[in-house]
């Protein structure tokens, strides 16, 4: 058993230590808001917040959450951040597919969080995530308007 | 593409012949085409080998009770007492904005506001088949096909509604009008809502003749409506295929045969993968294996330890991939075909024309495999049920077709299938059926042998293994220049295969695969002669649609081509443009319209911040519409920098037009992407590319400031989704050229090292 606070809920896990934090997440929790997009960390759809920092949770082992907390896509808008991201993007009409924009949303949220008026060189650090659709540029000006 | 608004109809048996349409002409003149449904069906299901075996099968005799498609109120609408109204689309909502399109469309006929609309893509059946007598999504069809059919649709159910208000009020029906869902009697101000009269409405037989609001008056077509899933996108709530559970559901993960075609042998440890953790089976299925567990990552940790001796490879085929089998192998086969091919556009006399010629150039283009690499790793879930019948969640964009396969798979009559189909997490031409390219056909099998619902799901090595790809493609290019070094004759020699050809070849008969030249041939440009050719020389591996089909590659060919003609006659990229386009209106105003959003035609190189810039300009016409693209690009480190993109888009008309811009947006970034990245390798018969660390696609710090001005021309309307993808990579292309020189003929640009400029 792993004990981890999701969403300010503990969960008690029954699955292998070495088992990535997504599929707990999707498959044993529901949380399906958070998707497998590359199961190696490059596109960041699977990204969550751990303790506030953005993380792609299909490189995160359950066994190495400890006591950290994590937020998922489900939570968001019980963030005062969160809120203001997922009211940016709705006004800003930024998804397309939408698969990635789970993730987008998270690592936006830990951005402006942590950095509340981010420069352009902050946006690009922080928003690495893929897009399909190529709606970096709604992206980017929707940071832009949440952080205003 | 196109094909499925001209040939379609011109080879099938018309059923019901509805009156002329207003608006959009050919696409809703004929009605229901049971006779096309099923041999599409059998085409696709059955490419080339077995097809005429079949022929008897499934969906005989469909058209003798086929209704009307697009006519039955009660098959697409459900207004509820709330004042929501559920729609059932014929279309699959994929990130193109369909849904919301069909909403408006809907909406303002029925005269209720779209936001108040919930839509779902509907299930298999005749109703649906609204494009030209069939059902799909796909090239760019959605809204231009029918348009007209869901405007009157809405009209048809107002109608209904008034006419039950007027019973219950006892008034004529001429004293009510309606609004927002309402409605309403002014001169005894009484009003009742929808949701009140929609039960006594649906009894009603709908009227033939409806009137349609004149769209001076339109409130929502033409708007740009917020998107009706954005929130729900936003917020992780939205609903795709991967996020499917079931009570009692298995998951299952596969590992494919490193050579298509080849199959398991032996398993030389299954006893021990058997044992692992939440494991619940171990199965073999063609070309793959599979370990069903009571959780998908155990279920692939245990299927990618699974020793698997695999059959040796055979020579290429179709559907078979040889050991020795390579993308440079099919390029110089291509290159190396004699066979002079058939003519896909003939004009003038060519031969006299080259032999007249002041000039000569000639030039061969390239252009890789490619991946779709949607963000959904595709899967589905499969549940037979106590009576056999069988459930299916699985994304598509042909429901009626998904059937009819799974049909055969299970060992099932069609009717016996249900098809859920899901949101897309990604369109670009994945989810059509592609044989050995769909994991449905493994739900169901590992469905029958577990007894379980099961859920199939690909890893993203699984699906780059095993993804239909964009064919590789190839075509030479010849012109003829005058004294004057104008442009006297073009001739282009293609060779390959295109997805038209492979999957519905049967269908359509054209020896000459529209998917193969499209881009190539029926160009505006006034070019006296000129002479194509399509050669067939058939992949082994899966191919596939892909964003903008033919037109993907072969408009950066063309376009390409016809910067070089202009560079050996000593003329301006945009002036020859407007030269060999001077009789058309439509196309002029296009070129002026990309030449005003970028601030005046300059090709360049010139000064700008710091560095030099260069910038390219393409036409082309995919999918009924038109686009003329600019694009300005530099070079840093050996890399193509692409800053900006001007885009002018002539779709006739919009419904959407914020939707629109997304659209072209979206496919530019794809075209993009794919002319500066992408290629799927083959060496030694297998993929290269793994995941995205090996195929790269356009990050956020590669992507462009794009502008994009909609020109309404009101000519008929084209498609949206496609057309603003085939315009970039020539422009990008052409930029290059104009700033450093070199002509790359070879896609993607990173297999070149640019010079500096």
């Amino acid at each position: 058993m792993v004990s981890l606070t999701i969403n300010g809920r503990q969960h008690a896990i029954d699955a292998e230590p070495d088992t990535p934090l997504l599929f707990v997440l999707r498959d044993t929790l529901g949380l399906t808001g958070t998707k497998y997009g590359c199961g190696i960390g490059q596109c960041g759809a699977c990204t969550v917040l751990l303790d506030s920092q953005a993380t792609r949770s299909c490189q995160i082992p359950i066994e190495s959450v400890g006591t950290q907390s994590v937020a998922t896509i489900e939570a968001v808008e019980q963030d005062a951040v969160g809120r203001k991201v997922v009211a940016a993007w709705v006004a800003l009409q930024v998804p397309q597919c939408g698969y990635c924009q789970s993730g987008q949303v998270m690592a936006a949220t830990a951005l402006l969080q942590q950095t509340p008026h981010p420069t352009e060189a902050d946006i690009a650090d922080a928003m690495t995530n893929l897009c399909r659709c190529g709606t970096y540029n709604a992206i980017a000006a929707a940071v832009r308007q949440a952080a205003a | 593409m196109d094909q499925f608004l001209t040939e379609a109809r011109a080879d099938a048996v018309t059923v019901v012949e509805p009156p002329a349409r207003d608006g959009v002409p050919g696409a809703s003149r004929r009605g229901f085409l049971a006779a096309a449904g099923s041999a599409l069906v059998l085409s696709v299901a059955l490419p080339g080998r077995s097809a005429r075996a079949q022929a008897q099968g499934p969906a005989e005799g469909a058209g003798a009770i086929a209704p009307k498609p697009g006519t039955r109120v009660a098959a697409f609408l459900e207004i509820h007492p709330d004042g929501t109204v559920k729609l059932l689309s014929p279309f699959v909502e994929g990130g193109q904005g369909i849904a919301t399109g069909m909403a408006q469309i809907v909406g303002e006929e029925l005269d209720v506001p779209p936001a108040r609309f919930v839509v779902d893509c509907a299930p298999p059946g005749p109703d649906y088949a609204v494009v030209n007598g069939l059902r799909m999504t796909g090239g760019s069809f959605s809204t231009r096909s029918s348009y007209a059919v869901m405007r009157r649709l809405g009209a048809t159910a107002r109608d209904m509604l008034i006419r039950a208000a007027a019973a219950r009020l006892k008034v004529r029906e001429s004293e009510l009008t309606t609004r927002d869902g309402t409605v309403i009697h002014a001169a005894t101000n009484r009003s009742l809502p929808y949701g009140d009269l929609a039960a006594d409405a649906l009894l009603l037989k709908p009227n033939e003749a409806v009137e349609l609001r004149d769209p001076s008056t339109f409130r929502y077509i033409r708007q740009p409506v917020p998107r009706l899933d954005v929130h729900d996108k936003a917020t992780g709530r939205a609903v795709y295929a991967i996020d499917q559970k079931l009570d009692g559901m298995l998951y299952a993960a596969v590992q494919h045969a490193p050579h298509l075609g080849t199959e398991p042998e032996a398993l030389t440890n299954e006893a021990e993968i058997r044992a692992m953790p939440g494991v619940h089976s171990v199965h073999r299925l063609p070309g793959a294996v599979a370990v069903a567990a009571d959780s998908w990552w155990r279920a692939r940790k245990a299927v990618e330890a699974l020793g698997v001796r695999w059959s040796a490879p055979k020579p290429s085929g179709l559907d078979t991939v040889a050991a020795d089998f390579s993308s440079d192998g099919i390029v110089a086969a291509l290159k190396a075909s004699t066979d002079p091919g058939l003519p896909a556009e003939a004009v003038g006399d060519t031969a006299g024309a080259f032999a007249k010629a002041a000039k000569v150039i000639e030039a061969d283009y390239e252009a890789p495999y490619l991946a779709h690499a949607q963000l959904e790793p595709p899967s589905a879930l499969a549940r037979f049920s106590e009576d056999g019948t069988l459930d299916l969640w699985l994304p598509n964009q042909m429901p009626e077709l998904f059937q009819a396969i799974a049909a055969q798979v299970a060992g099932l009559q069609p009717a016996q299938v249900r098809i859920h189909s899901p949101m897309l997490g990604g369109f670009f031409g994945r989810h059509f059926a592609y044989g050995p390219g769909n994991p449905f056909p493994q739900a169901i099998r590992l469905a029958q042998a577990t007894r379980r619902p099961v859920k199939v799901l690909w890893s993203r090595e699984e699906e780059f293994r095993s993804d239909a790809l964009r064919p590789l493609s190839y075509s030479r290019f010849r012109a003829a220049l005058d004294a004057q070094g104008r442009p006297s004759a073009i001739e282009v020699r293609t060779v390959g295969e295109g997805p038209i050809g492979r999957y519905f070849g049967a269908l359509f008969k054209n020896p000459v695969d529209s998917s193969a030249v499209e881009g190539i041939v029926e160009k505006p440009y006034a070019i006296p002669n000129r002479r194509m050719t399509f050669t067939k020389l058939a992949h082994p591996v899966t191919i596939a649609f892909w964003r903008s089909v033919g037109h993907s590659m072969n408009d950066a060919f063309y376009e390409s081509f016809l910067d070089e003609i202009a560079q050996a006659g000593g003329q301006d990229p945009f002036a020859l443009r407007q030269a060999l386009l001077k009789d058309s209106p439509r196309h002029l105003a296009l070129l002026a319209a990309v030449a005003e959003m970028s601030g005046g035609w300059r090709r360049g190189p010139y000064a700008a911040e710091g560095g030099m810039r260069a910038r390219g300009l393409a036409m082309a016409s995919p999918f009924g519409s038109e686009t003329a693209t600019i694009a300005e690009v530099s070079v840093e480190g050996g890399e193509a920098r692409v800053h900006t993109l001007w885009i002018a888009f002539d779709p006739g008309s919009v419904v959407n037009p914020a939707i629109v811009r997304a659209q072209v947006e979206s496919a530019a970034a794809l075209g993009l992407s794919s002319v500066l990245f992408e290629q799927i390798v083959y060496r030694d018969g297998v993929r290269q590319a793994q995941n995205f660390d090996t195929y790269p696609i356009l990050r956020r710090e590669h992507m462009p400031a794009v502008h994009v001005r909609i020109v309404e021309s009101g000519a008929p309307m084209g498609g949206v989704g496609e057309p603003g993808l085939p315009g970039v990579p020539p422009a990008v292309l052409n930029a290059i050229a104009a700033l450093t020189g070199q002509r790359i003929r070879a896609l993607p640009i990173a297999n070149t090292k640019l010079s500096a400029a």
